[in-house]
């Protein structure tokens, strides 16, 4: 029964990695499919991104002379990082075998882990864009650490547990209760979500701008199969930070393992909450201008502001 | 929780955050339209207190908060602020993140200071006096470090909004004579305000208080 049922998860376990990987690049297309629409243009296509992917892959990687075996394996750490993330997340199903792996903390520290590298890489090849694309980054993304992990703490105090199984478990199954805490929550990981996937208000995915760009400046110097990895790992990340999101804040739906008759259900909730967030992101990023890099911090400090409201209002109201 | 608990709690939650908003905001126009949000998240949150306490003079003050803050006080400070053609952004003393973390430090702070207030407190909602009284120290916040009179005034206004949520959450409201006092002195309070600013603006040839510590009898 017990090595049945580790069967089970690990299937489980194996089927939504492998679902990750393969919708991710989707994802990236449905949203440049979205901004394309709402900006009225026709688009590139849902599938854009996998012709990338291929063109990328096919092609010889040139690497710079002076670049150290760091600027080699970044690529393949950073997509190794954002998939062990997507495989945390319940995405499909709760209580996956990886689950105990990492709790929401450790969870940050991979995303940090996947960015101290890509920093490095980027400063390792010493042009002068490199190292620009990596203090931006770094500025971007300090401030939004602890804005993340805020919001991580507010549902934990609300689910009493800082493992994502547990809080999913514990918001999935509950009964309707208004948690102004948890709205706030949400607004506040919207605005990081922005930040940390280098979306709109703080940088835009596809400029090449020498004064605007940050994450672009970073990639600058990779090009075929190493470039292919970070376009991937990207895509992954945004996957992996939308889950979160919707495992955070709209969990409902999601099937527990070992239930074979919920998977399609739990897919089919998915996919239509993960068309919406797409669509939204879309939306907003066609809204939003994008900000100049000192007003950055700014926005930030709002997403902050809210994490530490909400926590604070759960603390007071217990809601 | 009941739902109605709920539901006042998330106003409460707004509340606070338009607190902040208007603490954040740089815009004289989307200040005042911020301070008519505040007024009716404020009308509603009396009203379901009405509706759940079963008090009837509290459909009145929901009714008079409507009218007064949430129409006539917003439509008078436009028609001000037209006359006085002051739309320019606002000054601000300290910086704006230094200021919402001030914010944040009020909050605990007054969270703390109402904590053993709520357990004397009776009635369906204790943990709001902390965020009344949250709202009125952010309120203060925003006319200290605000330049201009016309900002001041609009935080003196939420200033009086804070307390008007600490009376209805915490005892259900005061008699209906005196919230027809406070209202009516509110709106005078506008009406002498506006008259003011018409003398500092003539007199100085700007709304920035700052040139009023300079006392010369030249």
């Amino acid at each position: 029964m017990e090595n049945t049922n580790l069967a089970l998860g690990m299937l489980f376990q194996l089927f939504q990695s492998l679902l990750v990987v393969l919708l991710a690049p989707l994802l990236m297309g449905w949203v440049s499919q979205c901004r394309a629409w709402l900006q009225n243009r026709s688009g590139p296509g849902l599938l854009q991104p996998y012709r990338m992917l291929r063109k990328l892959f096919l092609k010889d990687a040139v690497i710079a002379f002076n670049a150290s075996p760091l600027f080699r394996v970044t690529p393949y750490i950073l997509f190794g990082c954002m998939w062990l993330a997507a495989a945390i997340i319940p995405i499909i199903a709760v209580d996956l075998p990886f689950s105990p792996a990492a709790d929401v903390i450790a969870l940050v520290g991979v995303f940090a882990l996947a960015r101290v590298f890509i920093a490095l890489a980027a400063m390792d090849i010493g042009t002068a864009f490199g190292s620009l694309g990596a203090r931006r980054e770094m500025l971007v993304s300090f401030l939004a650490e602890p804005a993340l992990l805020m919001v991580l703490f507010t549902a934990s105090l609300i689910s009493h547990s800082t493992q994502l199984p547990s809080i999913v478990g514990a918001l999935a199954h509950r009964e309707f209760v208004l948690y102004p805490s948890l709205a706030f929550a949400a607004l506040a990981f919207v605005i990081v979500l922005l930040a940390e996937n280098a979306r709109i208000p703080v940088d835009n995915p596809n400029t090449h701008l020498e004064l605007t760009m940050i994450h672009e400046a970073m990639i600058l110097e990779y090009s075929a199969r190493h470039l292919a990895l970070i376009e991937w790992a990207v895509s992954l990340k945004l996957f992996a930070y939308i889950s979160l999101g919707i495992a955070l804040f709209i969990p409902h739906g999601i099937a527990d393992v070992g239930k074979w008759d919920a998977l399609p259900l739990s897919i089919a909730a998915l996919l239509a909450k993960l068309v919406m967030a797409g669509a939204g992101l879309a939306l907003l990023e066609t809204l939003l201008a994008k900000v100049r890099i000192f007003r950055a911090p700014e926005f930030l400090g709002t997403a902050f502001l809210l994490a530490v409201l909400g926590l604070l209002i759960h603390i007071l109201l217990g809601a | 929780m009941s739902y109605t608990v709920q539901f006042i709690n998330l106003l409460a939650a707004i509340l606070l955050l338009i607190s902040f908003a208007m603490l954040s905001q740089r815009r004289i126009l989307s200040l005042i339209n911020l301070f008519a949000w505040q007024g009716l998240v404020l009308s509603v949150s009396t009203f379901v207190v009405a509706y759940s306490t079963a008090q009837q003079h509290l459909y009145f003050s929901a009714a008079l908060t409507l009218l007064l803050k949430v129409l006539v006080l917003p439509w008078l400070l436009h028609r001000l602020i037209r006359k006085l053609n002051v739309r320019w952004d606002v000054e601000t003393l300290i910086n704006i993140p230094a200021t919402m973390l001030a914010g944040i430090a009020l909050v605990i702070f007054a969270f703390n200071l109402a904590a053993p207030i709520s357990q004397l407190a009776e009635g369906i909602t204790r943990g709001l006096i902390g965020i009344a009284l949250a709202s009125v120290l952010l309120s203060l916040l925003m006319m200290l470090t605000r330049r201009k009179a016309v900002t001041q005034v609009v935080g003196f206004l939420a200033m009086e909004n804070g307390l008007f949520f600490a009376a209805t959450s915490a005892t259900h409201g005061m008699p209906l004579v005196v919230e027809l006092g406070i209202a009516l002195d509110v709106l005078v309070a506008t009406f002498i305000f506006g008259i003011f600013f018409f003398q500092i603006r003539e007199t100085f040839d700007s709304l920035d208080i700052t040139h009023m510590e300079k006392l010369k009898d030249d």
